[in-house]
């Protein structure tokens, strides 16, 4: 069993042994239940086998939101940590501890929390906005699903059998490689991200394929929706930039199995290789994640103040230029590193430039507002916090692309407040703007508004509670990624950042109360019409939910904004003259399958278990064979199908 | 349908350019760390490198010439043209294998210099993605046979065609500024 | 997906992929051939002989390749100016420009951090 054996198993270490029993409870009660209940046909056949893009962006999220309480943990343990450990106290989590976490965190939050909220959304959306049945790829998408939460399984298999890597969510060399890290930590890290890699980028490729080649009649480029531009310029960024991540995790793993020297210390490696390729990829990363945000922005606010985007347009080509841009200001990120100043200057102006499609977005969000009748939803309190929040990041940001600021800064919690500012306000406050934006789409009732508003209040100020003392000890000196410090005089600061966690926390339970209330609650606030905010997008156009197919017929586009453009004119009820059969793919549980193997060889390759890793990399193939092999099978529906659903869903919109 | 597929399959394979991108980078950064081991021009023997290129430029050549028969459903033909494919890539790719066992015996493997560590994932890479091809190649050429020139197996054919070009095209890149250029006089 | 576009129909490959067999002819593919072959054998020629101004070898080679991508591009993928192909250009431009970023990039950057961090004798091995 290679170096597996059974010490793997953390039963000297409290803490980990706490946390891996609950891991392993709560996924075996899980396991019970739906066992006893007898919903394993049902969870098959709906679910876990679906190809249908709807119910995989509710996977996903489903998956962000599990990893957003794992990582949230992390982040309190964390705080907590600080909170305590000042001058001669130690804390409760020794470094070896301590550094894990910080790694897990970072790592999960990132690839597993963030990644996963927004290709949900994506996922979901994009498809009917674009007024569509489905993406391109259907049975792709379900295995990039799949691949993805194979990636985050084995994270969390790392709790409970061996150790995460102590190394930070980028697992710099020369730290990370075999003569610092021996243990199985990097390695679980590295084979995590690399399936979830593959699982990303085929999303990429599928979602450029859908939004270039496949929308409905008549919705030119100008006319697609922002949120299908931000959708566009995010996946071609992934598109972009995951192969870098692969052939650089790639090098990291030949040098730690077959003893390579890309990044070693000897034999004429070189770690700043790493540093620059890794963040080569890194930065788009961050502008995948915050492109999607600020669609939904856009879609939201507009939606709310009951007008056209303002300047459509600008917004498009601040987007391309964004998209293009991100690959443009990579070395920011290690200013430090000694390229000297000619190429730091070069990067710094460029990390300037890039701000100011942002600020051109700022700006048309703005003036959108300006003269709307704004109804303040929970979706628009979540897009007001962001307008403030995002700009104070953003504003950080600008002031650390001045390499002599950053000499000062790198590093230090000034950083960390940055990015996390950035992060929480753009990425995490969009995804709870969308989030309550789209649930009754998707299910069929509204979220509770009362607990989004709590919610809402409790994430804003606890961030703040969290992260501004952070820009003060950063100032101050305070380095990152410390598991105690001597300066007791920072310790007052901690405390009010620990304050923030709490905060946050209650911030977080309200959103599980929001979820749990209004599903009790749900008859009483059932979506009838399928367009509970006055939409102005196709999506509001649909049933909530969706059926299968989305669209009995593909609605025809005569403008940007085309369902409001359709209720002005009177067309938006109006049913089509005639209905066609369709055909649809039929499920498959090709991404299911292809992801148990994928867990399979992560966990032998990790523990060395070589006859397991060529035995399960076999199942994958002929599983692939297999699969390739037979003509898939198509799900037939009948106009006679399509005419019922329709004029249920038309006879709804017209009761309310 | 078949350009919907046929355009994704493009994105992929420009995602897969980019990937060896990187690769080419750590190569040109890495290219003089040879340690004190065995260097470029040492090791590169031309006349294999002259030979796989052959290979694999006609392969590719033949490849379309495939695609054309089957365009005109001349089956018989393309099977035969996909055979030789098939062939012309078992020859590149055990030349490829043979130079690489005669390096590692040499002492001059991937964990001798970070050089090495370079050349041999970037070209091994490029290797690893023909011996790929060919595997796909068969699986085709035997659905071909079972299915006949259903729509997605000609898709699927469609979509090797461009894969097996892409794979020359970067085999150009490996050439000439790896080969060419560490074995220069 | 709704009624399929299928046709039996030719595979007519490439990136612009239509019906349109006329361009496609075993000529076209055979003087891609020619071409990539004289391509082939002036690189071959310019790194053994001493037929180019050496400082400028790396240009050459580099020049020699880009045209041989070229061939394949035009000949065997039948990339061409034409609507269909808009797409595929477009995405190659954008791959292609990706590429020179990074290649690029990384090459300026790695080579001013090696200037400035490497220790003396590292520096020396690395003069070739």
């Amino acid at each position: 069993m290679g170096k597996l054996t059974w010490a793997a198993i953390p039963l000297d270490n409290p803490i980990q042994m706490g946390a891996s029993l609950f891991v392993v409870l709560f996924i075996g009660s899980i396991l019970a239940i739906v066992t006893w209940k007898g919903w394993w046909r049902y969870l098959w056949s709906e679910w876990l086998t679906s190809t249908d893009h709807k119910r995989i962006g509710v996977m996903y999220v489903l998956l962000a939101l599990l990893m957003l309480l794992r990582g949230f943990i992390d982040a309190i343990m964390m705080r907590s940590q600080l909170a305590i450990a000042a001058g001669g106290a130690q804390g409760y989590l020794p470094p070896e501890h301590y550094d894990q976490i910080f790694s897990a965190h970072g790592t999960i939050m990132i690839f597993f929390m963030a990644m996963p909220f927004m290709v949900g959304l994506m996922n979901f959306v994009v498809p009917l906005q674009l007024g569509v049945r489905d993406v391109a790829f259907p049975v792709l998408n379900a295995v990039s699903l799949w691949l993805t939460a194979t990636g985050a399984l084995l994270v969390n298999v790392s709790l409970v059998v061996g150790e995460f890597a102590r190394t930070g969510w980028l697992a710099y060399p020369p730290l990370s490689e075999l003569q610092f890290s021996p243990g199985v930590g990097v390695d679980y890290y590295l084979w995590s991200l690399q399936i979830a890699g593959v699982g990303t980028l085929l999303a990429g490729i599928n979602f450029v394929t859908t939004i270039l080649k496949l929308r409905a009649p008549g919705m030119g480029y100008m006319r697609m929706p922002v949120f299908c531009w931000t959708a566009l310029a995010a996946n071609l960024l992934i598109v972009a930039a995951f192969p870098i991540l692969t052939a650089t995790l790639g090098m990291l793993l030949l040098d730690r199995y077959i003893g390579a020297h890309f990044f070693t210390n000897d034999a004429g490696g070189n770690a700043m290789l790493y540093f620059n390729l890794i963040w080569a990829w890194g930065h788009p990363e961050v502008y995948i994640l915050i492109l999607p945000a600020f669609g939904i922005f856009s879609e939201v606010i507009a939606t709310f103040s009951g007008k056209n985007l303002f300047g459509y347009r600008s917004m498009v080509m601040a987007t391309m230029a964004i998209c293009i841009l991100s690959f443009m200001v990579w070395l920011h990120h290690f200013f430090t590193m000694g390229a000297g100043a000619n190429v730091n200057a070069f990067f710094g102006m460029m990390t300037m430039i890039i701000a100011i499609p942002t600020g051109v977005k700022v700006f048309n969000w703005l003036f959108t507002l300006y003269g709307g009748r704004i109804r303040f939803e929970v979706p628009v309190l979540w897009s007001i916090g962001f307008m403030v929040t995002f700009v104070i990041g953003g504003l950080t940001g600008v002031l650390m692309a001045v390499p002599p600021a950053d000499f000062v800064l790198h590093n230090s919690v000034f950083l960390v407040a940055h990015f996390h500012n950035v992060i929480i306000g753009g990425v995490l406050f969009g995804a709870m703007a969308g989030y309550n934006y789209w649930f009754p789409k998707v299910f069929g009732f509204t979220l509770n508004k009362r607990l989004g508003q709590l919610s809402f209040w409790c994430w804003l100020i606890g961030f703040y509670l969290a992260f501004m003392p952070l820009y003060i000890l950063g100032l101050f000196g305070m380095t990152r990624r410390m598991q105690h410090y001597a300066n007791t005089a920072w310790q007052p600061y901690l405390v009010v950042a620990e304050v923030g966690a709490i905060v946050i926390l209650v911030g977080i339970l309200a959103t599980i109360a929001q979820l749990t209330v209004s599903i009790r609650t749900r008859a009483r606030h059932r979506d009838l019409t399928g367009d509970p905010w006055n939409g102005r997008t196709l999506e509001w156009s649909t049933a909530s939910p969706p059926p299968r197919y989305n669209f009995a017929v593909m609605p025809r586009v005569e403008s940007q904004d085309a369902f409001a453009y359709m209720k002005q004119n009177g067309t938006a009820a109006v049913p089509p003259g005639e209905y066609e059969p369709i055909e649809l793919p039929s499920n498959s549980p090709n991404g299911f399958v292809t992801a148990f193997f994928a867990v399979i060889t992560g966990f032998a390759l990790i523990w060395h278990i070589w006859w397991m890793a060529i035995g399960a990399l076999a199942g994958a193939g002929v599983t692939l064979l297999m699969f390739g092999w037979f003509e898939r099978v198509e799900l037939k529906i009948s106009a006679e199908q399509l005419a019922k659903d329709d004029r249920a869903r038309l006879s709804r919109m017209s009761v309310a | 349908m078949r350009i919907v597929v046929s355009y994704g399959f493009w994105i992929f394979l420009l995602s897969d350019i980019i990937m060896f991108s990187a690769l080419f980078a750590a190569y040109a950064v890495l290219s003089g760390q040879t340690a004190g081991g065995p260097s470029a021009h040492s090791l590169f023997q031309l006349r294999h490198v002259g030979v796989e290129t052959v290979c694999l430029l006609f392969s590719s050549y033949t490849c379309g010439l495939a695609i054309l028969f089957l365009a005109r459903r001349r089956l018989k033909d393309a099977s035969i043209l996909f055979g030789l494919t098939f062939v012309l890539g078992v020859i590149f790719v055990s030349l490829e294998f043979s130079e690489f066992a005669a390096m590692v015996a040499q002492g001059a493997g991937p964990s001798r210099s970070a050089f090495l560590s370079a050349f041999f994932s970037l070209v091994g890479l490029h290797g690893a993605h023909v011996t790929a091809g060919l595997l796909w190649l068969t699986f085709m050429m035997a659905q071909l046979k079972a299915k006949g020139p259903r729509p997605f197996v000609l898709r699927r054919i469609l979509c090797f065609s461009l894969f097996w070009h892409a794979l020359d095209i970067i085999w150009v890149a490996v050439m000439s500024l790896v080969y060419l250029m560490g074995a220069r006089v | 997906m709704s009624d399929s576009l299928e046709h039996a129909s030719a595979t007519a490959p490439g990136p612009g992929d239509t019906d349109e067999e006329a361009s496609r002819s075993a000529v076209t593919y055979t003087v891609g051939l020619v071409f990539a072959l004289l391509l082939t054998a002036a690189s071959f020629m310019v790194s053994q002989a001493h037929l180019l101004w050496q400082p400028g070898l790396s240009v050459g080679l580099a020049v020699l390749a880009i045209a041989q991508m070229g061939v394949h591009l035009v000949f065997f993928l039948h990339l061409n100016s034409g609507p269909d192909s808009h797409n595929n250009v477009l995405a190659l431009a954008f791959g292609l420009l990706i590429v020179t970023l990074v290649v690029g990039g990384s090459l300026w950057i790695m080579a001013n951090l090696n200037a400035n961090m490497m220790p003396e004798s590292a520096v020396m091995e690395m003069q070739r």
